[in-house]
């Protein structure tokens, strides 16, 4: 299969309706699939960071999966480069991208000393001639990432939460990758050590040039790093826009409510504000409503919205809305 | 620093200081309805004795909402255990008191505690599905509750009681609801849940540690919100336990800033967000993303979370503070009033006030 013409070259990733079902047993022969995403679209560029957000369940953390081959597609297609992404290229293509995952604790190996955790991608992909250029490379990656020389013989464990971040980032720099999937980098850390971890993260774009997925759930924190966001619920896209645009002129009635729902460290600003306080739970992904899966908590929710999904369509600058009343 | 100046720094703190706080003590004391003073928890481990809270004091008032602000092993979880007697069992109270109305709860046997629980005050935990008993039905551990504390001692009254909670929550449903399991509910239907067994016996005080850290945001908002209705139906006081600066500005009325096991700061939602007096909370304000630093580049706590096992001599906030001078090293700052009711124990607010009176002697 050929490289459709219609790929934008400056684009490093472009995601064209990915899908990803899970099956689901219901009983001893049947199962029913879980669409934990359902046709997510959206493109980064060289040196951009896309955030993405959304309650849990939503199936954020599966769309960056899913582009890394973690689980294999339902359906859609991923081009990075302008290469189709296939399973026969993915290893030659995860040299160039990488992930950093949620959970400091669980994404170490508790039994490999820091040197070995970043010097596995390093042995995997044999970008080294000499054992003294391996230890160098680390040396250089730990530097970069703030972490001491006298670090790399020590284990995991022996690292507080910002610090073990800081390991699985230089783990995932090693390969010298375009793109690097954050799933929720930042959300099992202390507030304090969260800003050091920011700042890394925006230092590092700005020396290596690299693009980013920043999958979290605190808004602030996105809106932070971000230069575009999109938001998702339920396994949809329903908004995406630049940073600034989606704070300040939210479209989407699911995107007005999560601005409106976030607590804002600022007394006087929280006095004043009227939170927009969605009603009921997000519906279980297994028995999704008809139509557009927000309407159930909807205030704007019209006949419409139970017969069919509205398209994503764009509103002008960039900014793309799923809304058929908005 | 000279020890001439050094000592200087110590009379201005223990003489202002303390005086202060005694006559405040005694004027808030009326209106509280709990007071902690200089409570002392530790925990026994294989590597030593850990020293979690260490002298902390502060007053809950009646109908209130006070907030417990500070990052992981601050002590504040501890803190609300200490007050419920509910520690781990390598846990104790070492020292201090817990004045309820005037009575000092650590001095209660068994049985007063007991109805002191539950009773008087309340808890809501972090994980409404660990702290809910999986093996019965929410009807069941709603009646235990009410059977045990109340007049509703028949399973027909309770079971009606419950209903009528559950409906004050904002369960839907709730005759049926009262038969499901709580793994049959979501997140934030439990957190309902908890909280109507918190409030069945209608206590005067309600804890709640972390209530909203496991939910997402709208289902956040929506269990805020609840609270915030709630006490002011009931006229509870509340003491909200959470990492989360922006909860605390959305919801309480008194902060107290913990670090290291000790309360840096505490005064009022605005003294603590507009005119912050501890290094440690300015930096964590400062480190933030918020609407005004969206385009610029955030200013972090340097160095690494307190290791509550090598607490620091001097204060326990120290060893990360850009601030820091000599005297930090060694010595605990007293606590010491700013204006209104707002107290801060830092050095650097001691060395403020010495530079100002000795700046405006030399001026005149």
């Amino acid at each position: 299969m050929g490289v459709p013409e219609k790929i934008d070259t400056e684009n490093l990733v472009e995601l064209h309706n990915l899908k990803e079902y899970f099956p689901v047993r219901t009983g001893a022969f049947s199962t029913v699939p879980l669409k934990a995403v359902d046709g997510v679209s959206f493109n980064i560029r060289a040196g951009e960071t896309l955030g993405l957000v959304g309650e849990s369940g939503c199936g954020k953390t599966t769309v960056g999966r899913t582009m890394l081959r973690l689980y294999k597609p339902t359906g859609g297609e991923f081009y990075f480069d302008g290469e189709l992404v296939t399973d026969k290229n993915i290893h030659r293509l995860r040299k160039q991208m990488q992930m950093v995952f949620q959970d400091p604790y669980s994404s170490l190996d508790p039994r490999m000393t820091v040197e070995d955790i970043i010097g596995e991608p390093l042995d995997i992909y044999h970008l080294y001639s000499s054992k003294a250029q391996r230890h160098e490379r680390i040396m250089e990656l730990m530097e970069l990432v703030g972490l001491n020389a006298e670090h790399a013989t020590r284990y995991a464990h022996e690292f507080s939460g910002g610090q073990r971040q800081r390991i699985g980032i230089a783990r995932a720099l090693a390969v010298n990758p375009k793109f690097i999937v954050c799933d929720e980098p930042v959300s099992a850390l202390d507030v304090s050590i969260q800003a050091q971890v920011i700042n890394m993260f925006e230092d590092l774009q700005k020396k290596l040039g690299v693009a980013y997925l920043f999958i979290a759930h605190d808004l602030l924190v996105v809106h932070h790093i971000s230069k575009r966001i999109a938001v998702m619920y339920l396994g949809k896209l329903v908004e995406i826009a630049d940073a600034d645009d989606l704070n300040d002129n939210p479209i989407h009635p699911y995107t007005l409510s999560l601005l409106s729902a976030i607590p804002i460290p600022d007394p006087k600003t929280a006095r004043a504000s009227k939170r927009i306080v969605l009603e009921g739970d997000v519906p279980s992904p297994m028995h999704m409503p008809s139509g557009c899966p927000f309407r159930t908590r909807c205030r704007y929710a019209t006949e419409q919205c139970a017969k069919e999904m509205p398209p994503l369509t764009d509103r002008g600058n960039g900014h793309s809305v799923a809304c058929w009343n908005r | 620093m000279s020890s001439k100046t050094e000592n200087m720094y110590k009379d201005t703190a223990a003489g202002a200081g303390s005086r202060a706080v005694d006559e405040k003590v005694l004027e808030n004391e009326e209106n509280a309805i709990l007071s902690v003073r200089d409570l002392h928890t530790t925990f026994h481990t294989d590597s030593g004795e850990v020293h979690v809270v260490n002298g902390v004091s502060f007053n809950l008032t009646r109908g209130k909402i006070l907030g417990v602000v500070g990052e992981s092993g601050s002590g504040k979880s501890v803190t609300a255990y200490s007050i419920m007697q509910i520690l781990a069992e390598n846990g104790r109270v070492t020292g201090g008191q817990i004045l309820y109305k005037g009575e000092d709860i650590l001095k209660y046997n068994k049985k007063q505690m007991d109805s002191f629980r539950g009773e008087k005050c309340s808890i809501i935990f972090q994980d409404p599905m660990t702290s809910l008993n999986p093996t019965f039905t929410v009807g069941w551990q709603l009646r235990e509750a009410l059977q045990l504390h109340t007049g509703y001692k028949t399973r027909q009254a309770a079971n009606a009681r419950a209903i009528e909670l559950l409906k004050m929550v904002g369960v839907n449903e709730p005759e049926s609801r009262i038969k499901q399991y709580p793994f049959e509910l979501s997140g934030g239907m439990r957190q309902r849940v908890m909280i109507a067994m918190a409030l069945a016996c209608e206590p005067d005080i309600l804890i709640a540690d972390e209530p909203t850290t496991a939910l997402d945001v709208t289902i956040q908002a929506q269990i805020l919100e609840l609270m915030k209705d709630l006490q002011k139906k009931l006229g509870m006081a509340i003491i909200l336990v959470t990492h989360d600066l922006g909860v605390i500005a959305s919801m309480c009325d008194e902060v107290i800033v913990m670090y290291g096991g000790r309360v840096c700061e505490r005064g009022t939602a605005d003294d603590i967000f507009y005119r912050p007096c501890h290094e440690y909370t300015k930096g964590l304000l400062r480190s933030i993303p918020s609407a005004g630093n969206m385009k610029k580049k955030l200013i972090p706590i340097g160095g690494t979370p307190i290791n509550m096992l090598a607490l620091p001599e001097g204060c326990a906030f120290c060893p990360r503070c850009a601030n820091a001078m000599k005297i930090c090293l060694t010595q605990q700052p007293e606590e010491l009033e700013m204006p209104d009711g707002h107290f801060a124990s830092c050095w650097m607010n001691v060395k403020e006030a010495y530079e100002e009176e000795h700046n405006g002697k030399a001026g005149a």
